[in-house]
């Protein structure tokens, strides 16, 4: 079941995992309020924010953290 | 087997003349092993090395209690450690001394002038090979040949050469 | 092959040579500290064509060690007492990263009270973190069982690390004569070490020293007990390869004079020497009595034991460890495994010397059948 040493051979095997699915908070973003500061993509600990500032909902897992630091109030945490 | 232990300061080279002598006996052809008292070792301070020679593998692991031969490098230490510690009545005991030592007449005393050869050929007091020479004269335990060897070996250069010297003149005054 | 008068630390050094490591991480520490020495003389020599790693301290170099050797290439390091126990995380991720590489111990007491001096106590605390220890008895066992252990090691049915255990002073410090053989001779035991688990390749990229969870780690760690369970009969099948091409035989244990013996002593590194002679002495008084040296402390090789033990009465186990509060290590493994009449002395501690007096005297404490179960040899009294 594991190889010796339990080395991991596949490249990016992480991505199987779904964290997204630990999520019970769900970051809603208004564009419309959206001011461009970048700073969900900076604070993001999953990089789950894209440069168009689309959320990654397979591996969000709903820290709050974008909420948090976004200075315009665009981020809604929306209970799943 | 025979079992010697050397009394000497750190910095003398009484570790040194204990491999040195085991590397001749060595080259002899005998099985040997030679070893320092374990420890930290300062400058100065009392030291002891011992060195055992057989005819076949050494098999003795711990210090050497009752030693055949006793090499005193320094005669100042007679006032610190007891060199005669453990002796047998057949023990022999040479010591480096600038005149004939007077002690008690139970034991084989022999002694030598080391620091008289050392400071008149080498210029500085080191004797850790000259008693190795009065040594192998005394008991025959090891060659003189097999000894200027290892000592030309071990100080490469013109210092190994002066060295093997000051090594035979005390091992023809033994 | 030379034949050359030299310390055990020397002998070890010139094993690491023939070795041919690439890489050498050492922090030096009395009384390892000579094996650090010649090593990077070599280095700088260009004697090995290796990369001597100068590391701040053992946690640093036995972490460079294992990040080497999980690059596919032979390591080998070496320490000592408070500096095995500095290492002692990093052990244990080298044993379960598999990372077949060799550390020689000198070994020494540990603090406190501060001491230098030799006892067993540092490798024995090591004992559970998936490593092979060998104890050895002498300069030229510390030599062969450097170029064994790394034979041993890479062998794909082991690939743990492997630890040399030699004792401090006693060993390390003692100039004794010593076989040193020719490279071709050891190429031709020892081929060059080919790692198919463990590399960094940017072409075959992985990822090693994962996150096991509660899934995997139960299998990862029985396959480490699986590993070490093989390392017996690849210990063994090592040592008589050694034995073709250089002619010098070990085991996993050396038994002398068992065979009838009522009474064996057993004990580990270089102590055999001299309880050897002890047993000699005692068979000429016509006493029953015989040596156990035991070789490999991990693997334990329970069978090898059993069957040199099977007629005897009585053992007389001398360890220079104390597990507190039960007794020594190996006494403590023997009484465990070892169904026969045992009793402990702890001795040698923090490098008390063990004179033929002491071993006599455990041999009659266990004739007589001694007061307690685990007797301390040379305690001084008030």
């Amino acid at each position: 079941m594991v190889n010796i040493g339990c080395v991991i051979t596949t490249p990016g095997s992480s991505k199987n995992n779904k964290t997204g699915s630990w999520r019970t908070f769900k970051p809603i973003l208004d564009k419309e309020k959206c001011i461009d500061c970048d700073n969900c993509i900076v604070f993001c600990p999953d990089s789950c924010v894209n440069k168009q500032h689309d959320i990654d909902y397979d591996y969000c897992k709903g820290c709050g953290i974008c909420a948090n630091e976004c200075p315009s109030d665009a981020i809604d945490m929306i209970k799943e | 087997m025979i079992e010697i232990r050397f009394h000497g300061r750190g910095g003398q080279g009484s570790v040194t003349a204990a491999e040195i002598l085991a590397k001749a006996a060595f080259k002899d052809g005998k099985y040997v092993q030679a070893f320092p008292f374990f420890g930290v070792e300062r400058r100065g301070a009392p030291v002891m090395a011992f060195t055992r020679i057989d005819e076949k593998p050494i098999d003795l692991r711990y210090q050497i209690y009752n030693p055949d031969y006793v090499l005193v490098l320094d005669d100042g230490l007679m006032n610190v450690v007891d060199v005669f510690s453990g002796i047998k009545d057949n023990t022999e005991v040479i010591i480096n001394i600038p005149e004939e030592y007077k002690g008690t007449g139970e034991h084989n005393i022999y002694s030598i002038d080391a620091t008289g050869i050392a400071l008149d050929l080498l210029g500085r007091n080191i004797v850790n090979t000259i008693i190795l020479g009065y040594f192998a004269k005394k008991t025959q335990a090891v060659s003189i040949e097999s000894l200027v060897e290892v000592i030309k070996e071990t100080f490469p250069g013109k210092i190994g050469e002066l060295n093997a010297e000051a090594t035979r003149k005390a091992y023809e005054m033994g | 092959m030379i034949r050359e008068v030299m310390t055990a630390n020397k002998a070890v050094a010139e094993a690491a040579r023939l070795a041919k490591p690439q890489v050498i991480p050492v922090y030096p520490i009395t009384p390892q500290t000579t094996i650090s020495e010649y090593l990077a003389q070599y280095v700088a020599d260009e004697k090995i064509d290796a990369k001597y790693v100068k590391v701040e301290s053992e946690h640093s170099a036995i972490s460079a060690a294992l990040g080497a050797s999980a690059t596919g290439v032979r390591v080998f390091t070496a320490t000592s007492s408070q500096g095995l126990m500095l290492m002692h995380e990093i052990l244990f991720a080298a044993a379960g990263m598999r990372t077949p590489f060799v550390l020689a111990d000198a070994n020494r007491a540990i603090s406190a009270p501060l001491n230098i001096w030799n006892d067993q106590q540092d490798s024995i605390a090591q004992r559970d973190a998936g490593w092979l220890q060998i104890y050895v008895e002498n300069a030229q066992e510390a030599l062969d069982a450097t170029l064994m252990a790394y034979k041993i090691s890479e062998n794909p049915n082991v690939l743990l690390p492997s630890m040399v255990c030699l004792d401090g002073f006693i060993l390390t410090h003692t100039v004794e004569p010593v076989e040193i053989p020719t490279q071709e001779s050891v190429d031709e035991f020892l081929p060059p070490y080919n790692a198919e688990h463990a590399f960094l390749d940017p072409k075959s990229p992985m990822s090693i020293g994962n996150l096991a969870d509660p899934d995997y780690y139960l299998e990862a760690r029985h396959d480490m007990q699986v590993a070490m369970d093989n390392s017996v009969e690849v210990i063994q099948k090592t040592c008589d390869e050694f034995a073709e091409i250089f002619g010098r035989k070990y085991g996993l244990i050396e038994p002398y004079k068992t065979e009838d013996a009522e009474i064996i002593f057993v004990a580990m590194g270089s102590l055999c020497s001299t309880i050897r002679v002890i047993v000699d002495q005692l068979r000429n008084k016509g006493e029953k009595v015989g040596l156990l040296k035991i070789r490999a402390y991990r693997p334990f090789p329970v069978e090898a034991i059993d069957e040199a033990v099977k007629n005897c009465d009585k053992l007389a186990v001398i360890d220079k460890n104390i597990s507190f509060g039960i007794g020594g290590a190996l006494y403590t493994d023997i009484k465990a495994k070892i169904h026969k009449e045992a009793y402990g002395f702890i001795a040698g501690l923090g490098g008390r010397d063990i004179t033929p007096e002491s071993i006599l005297e455990v041999y009659e404490k266990t004739k007589n059948v001694p007061e307690k179960e685990v007797t301390w040899i040379g305690l001084k009294e008030e």
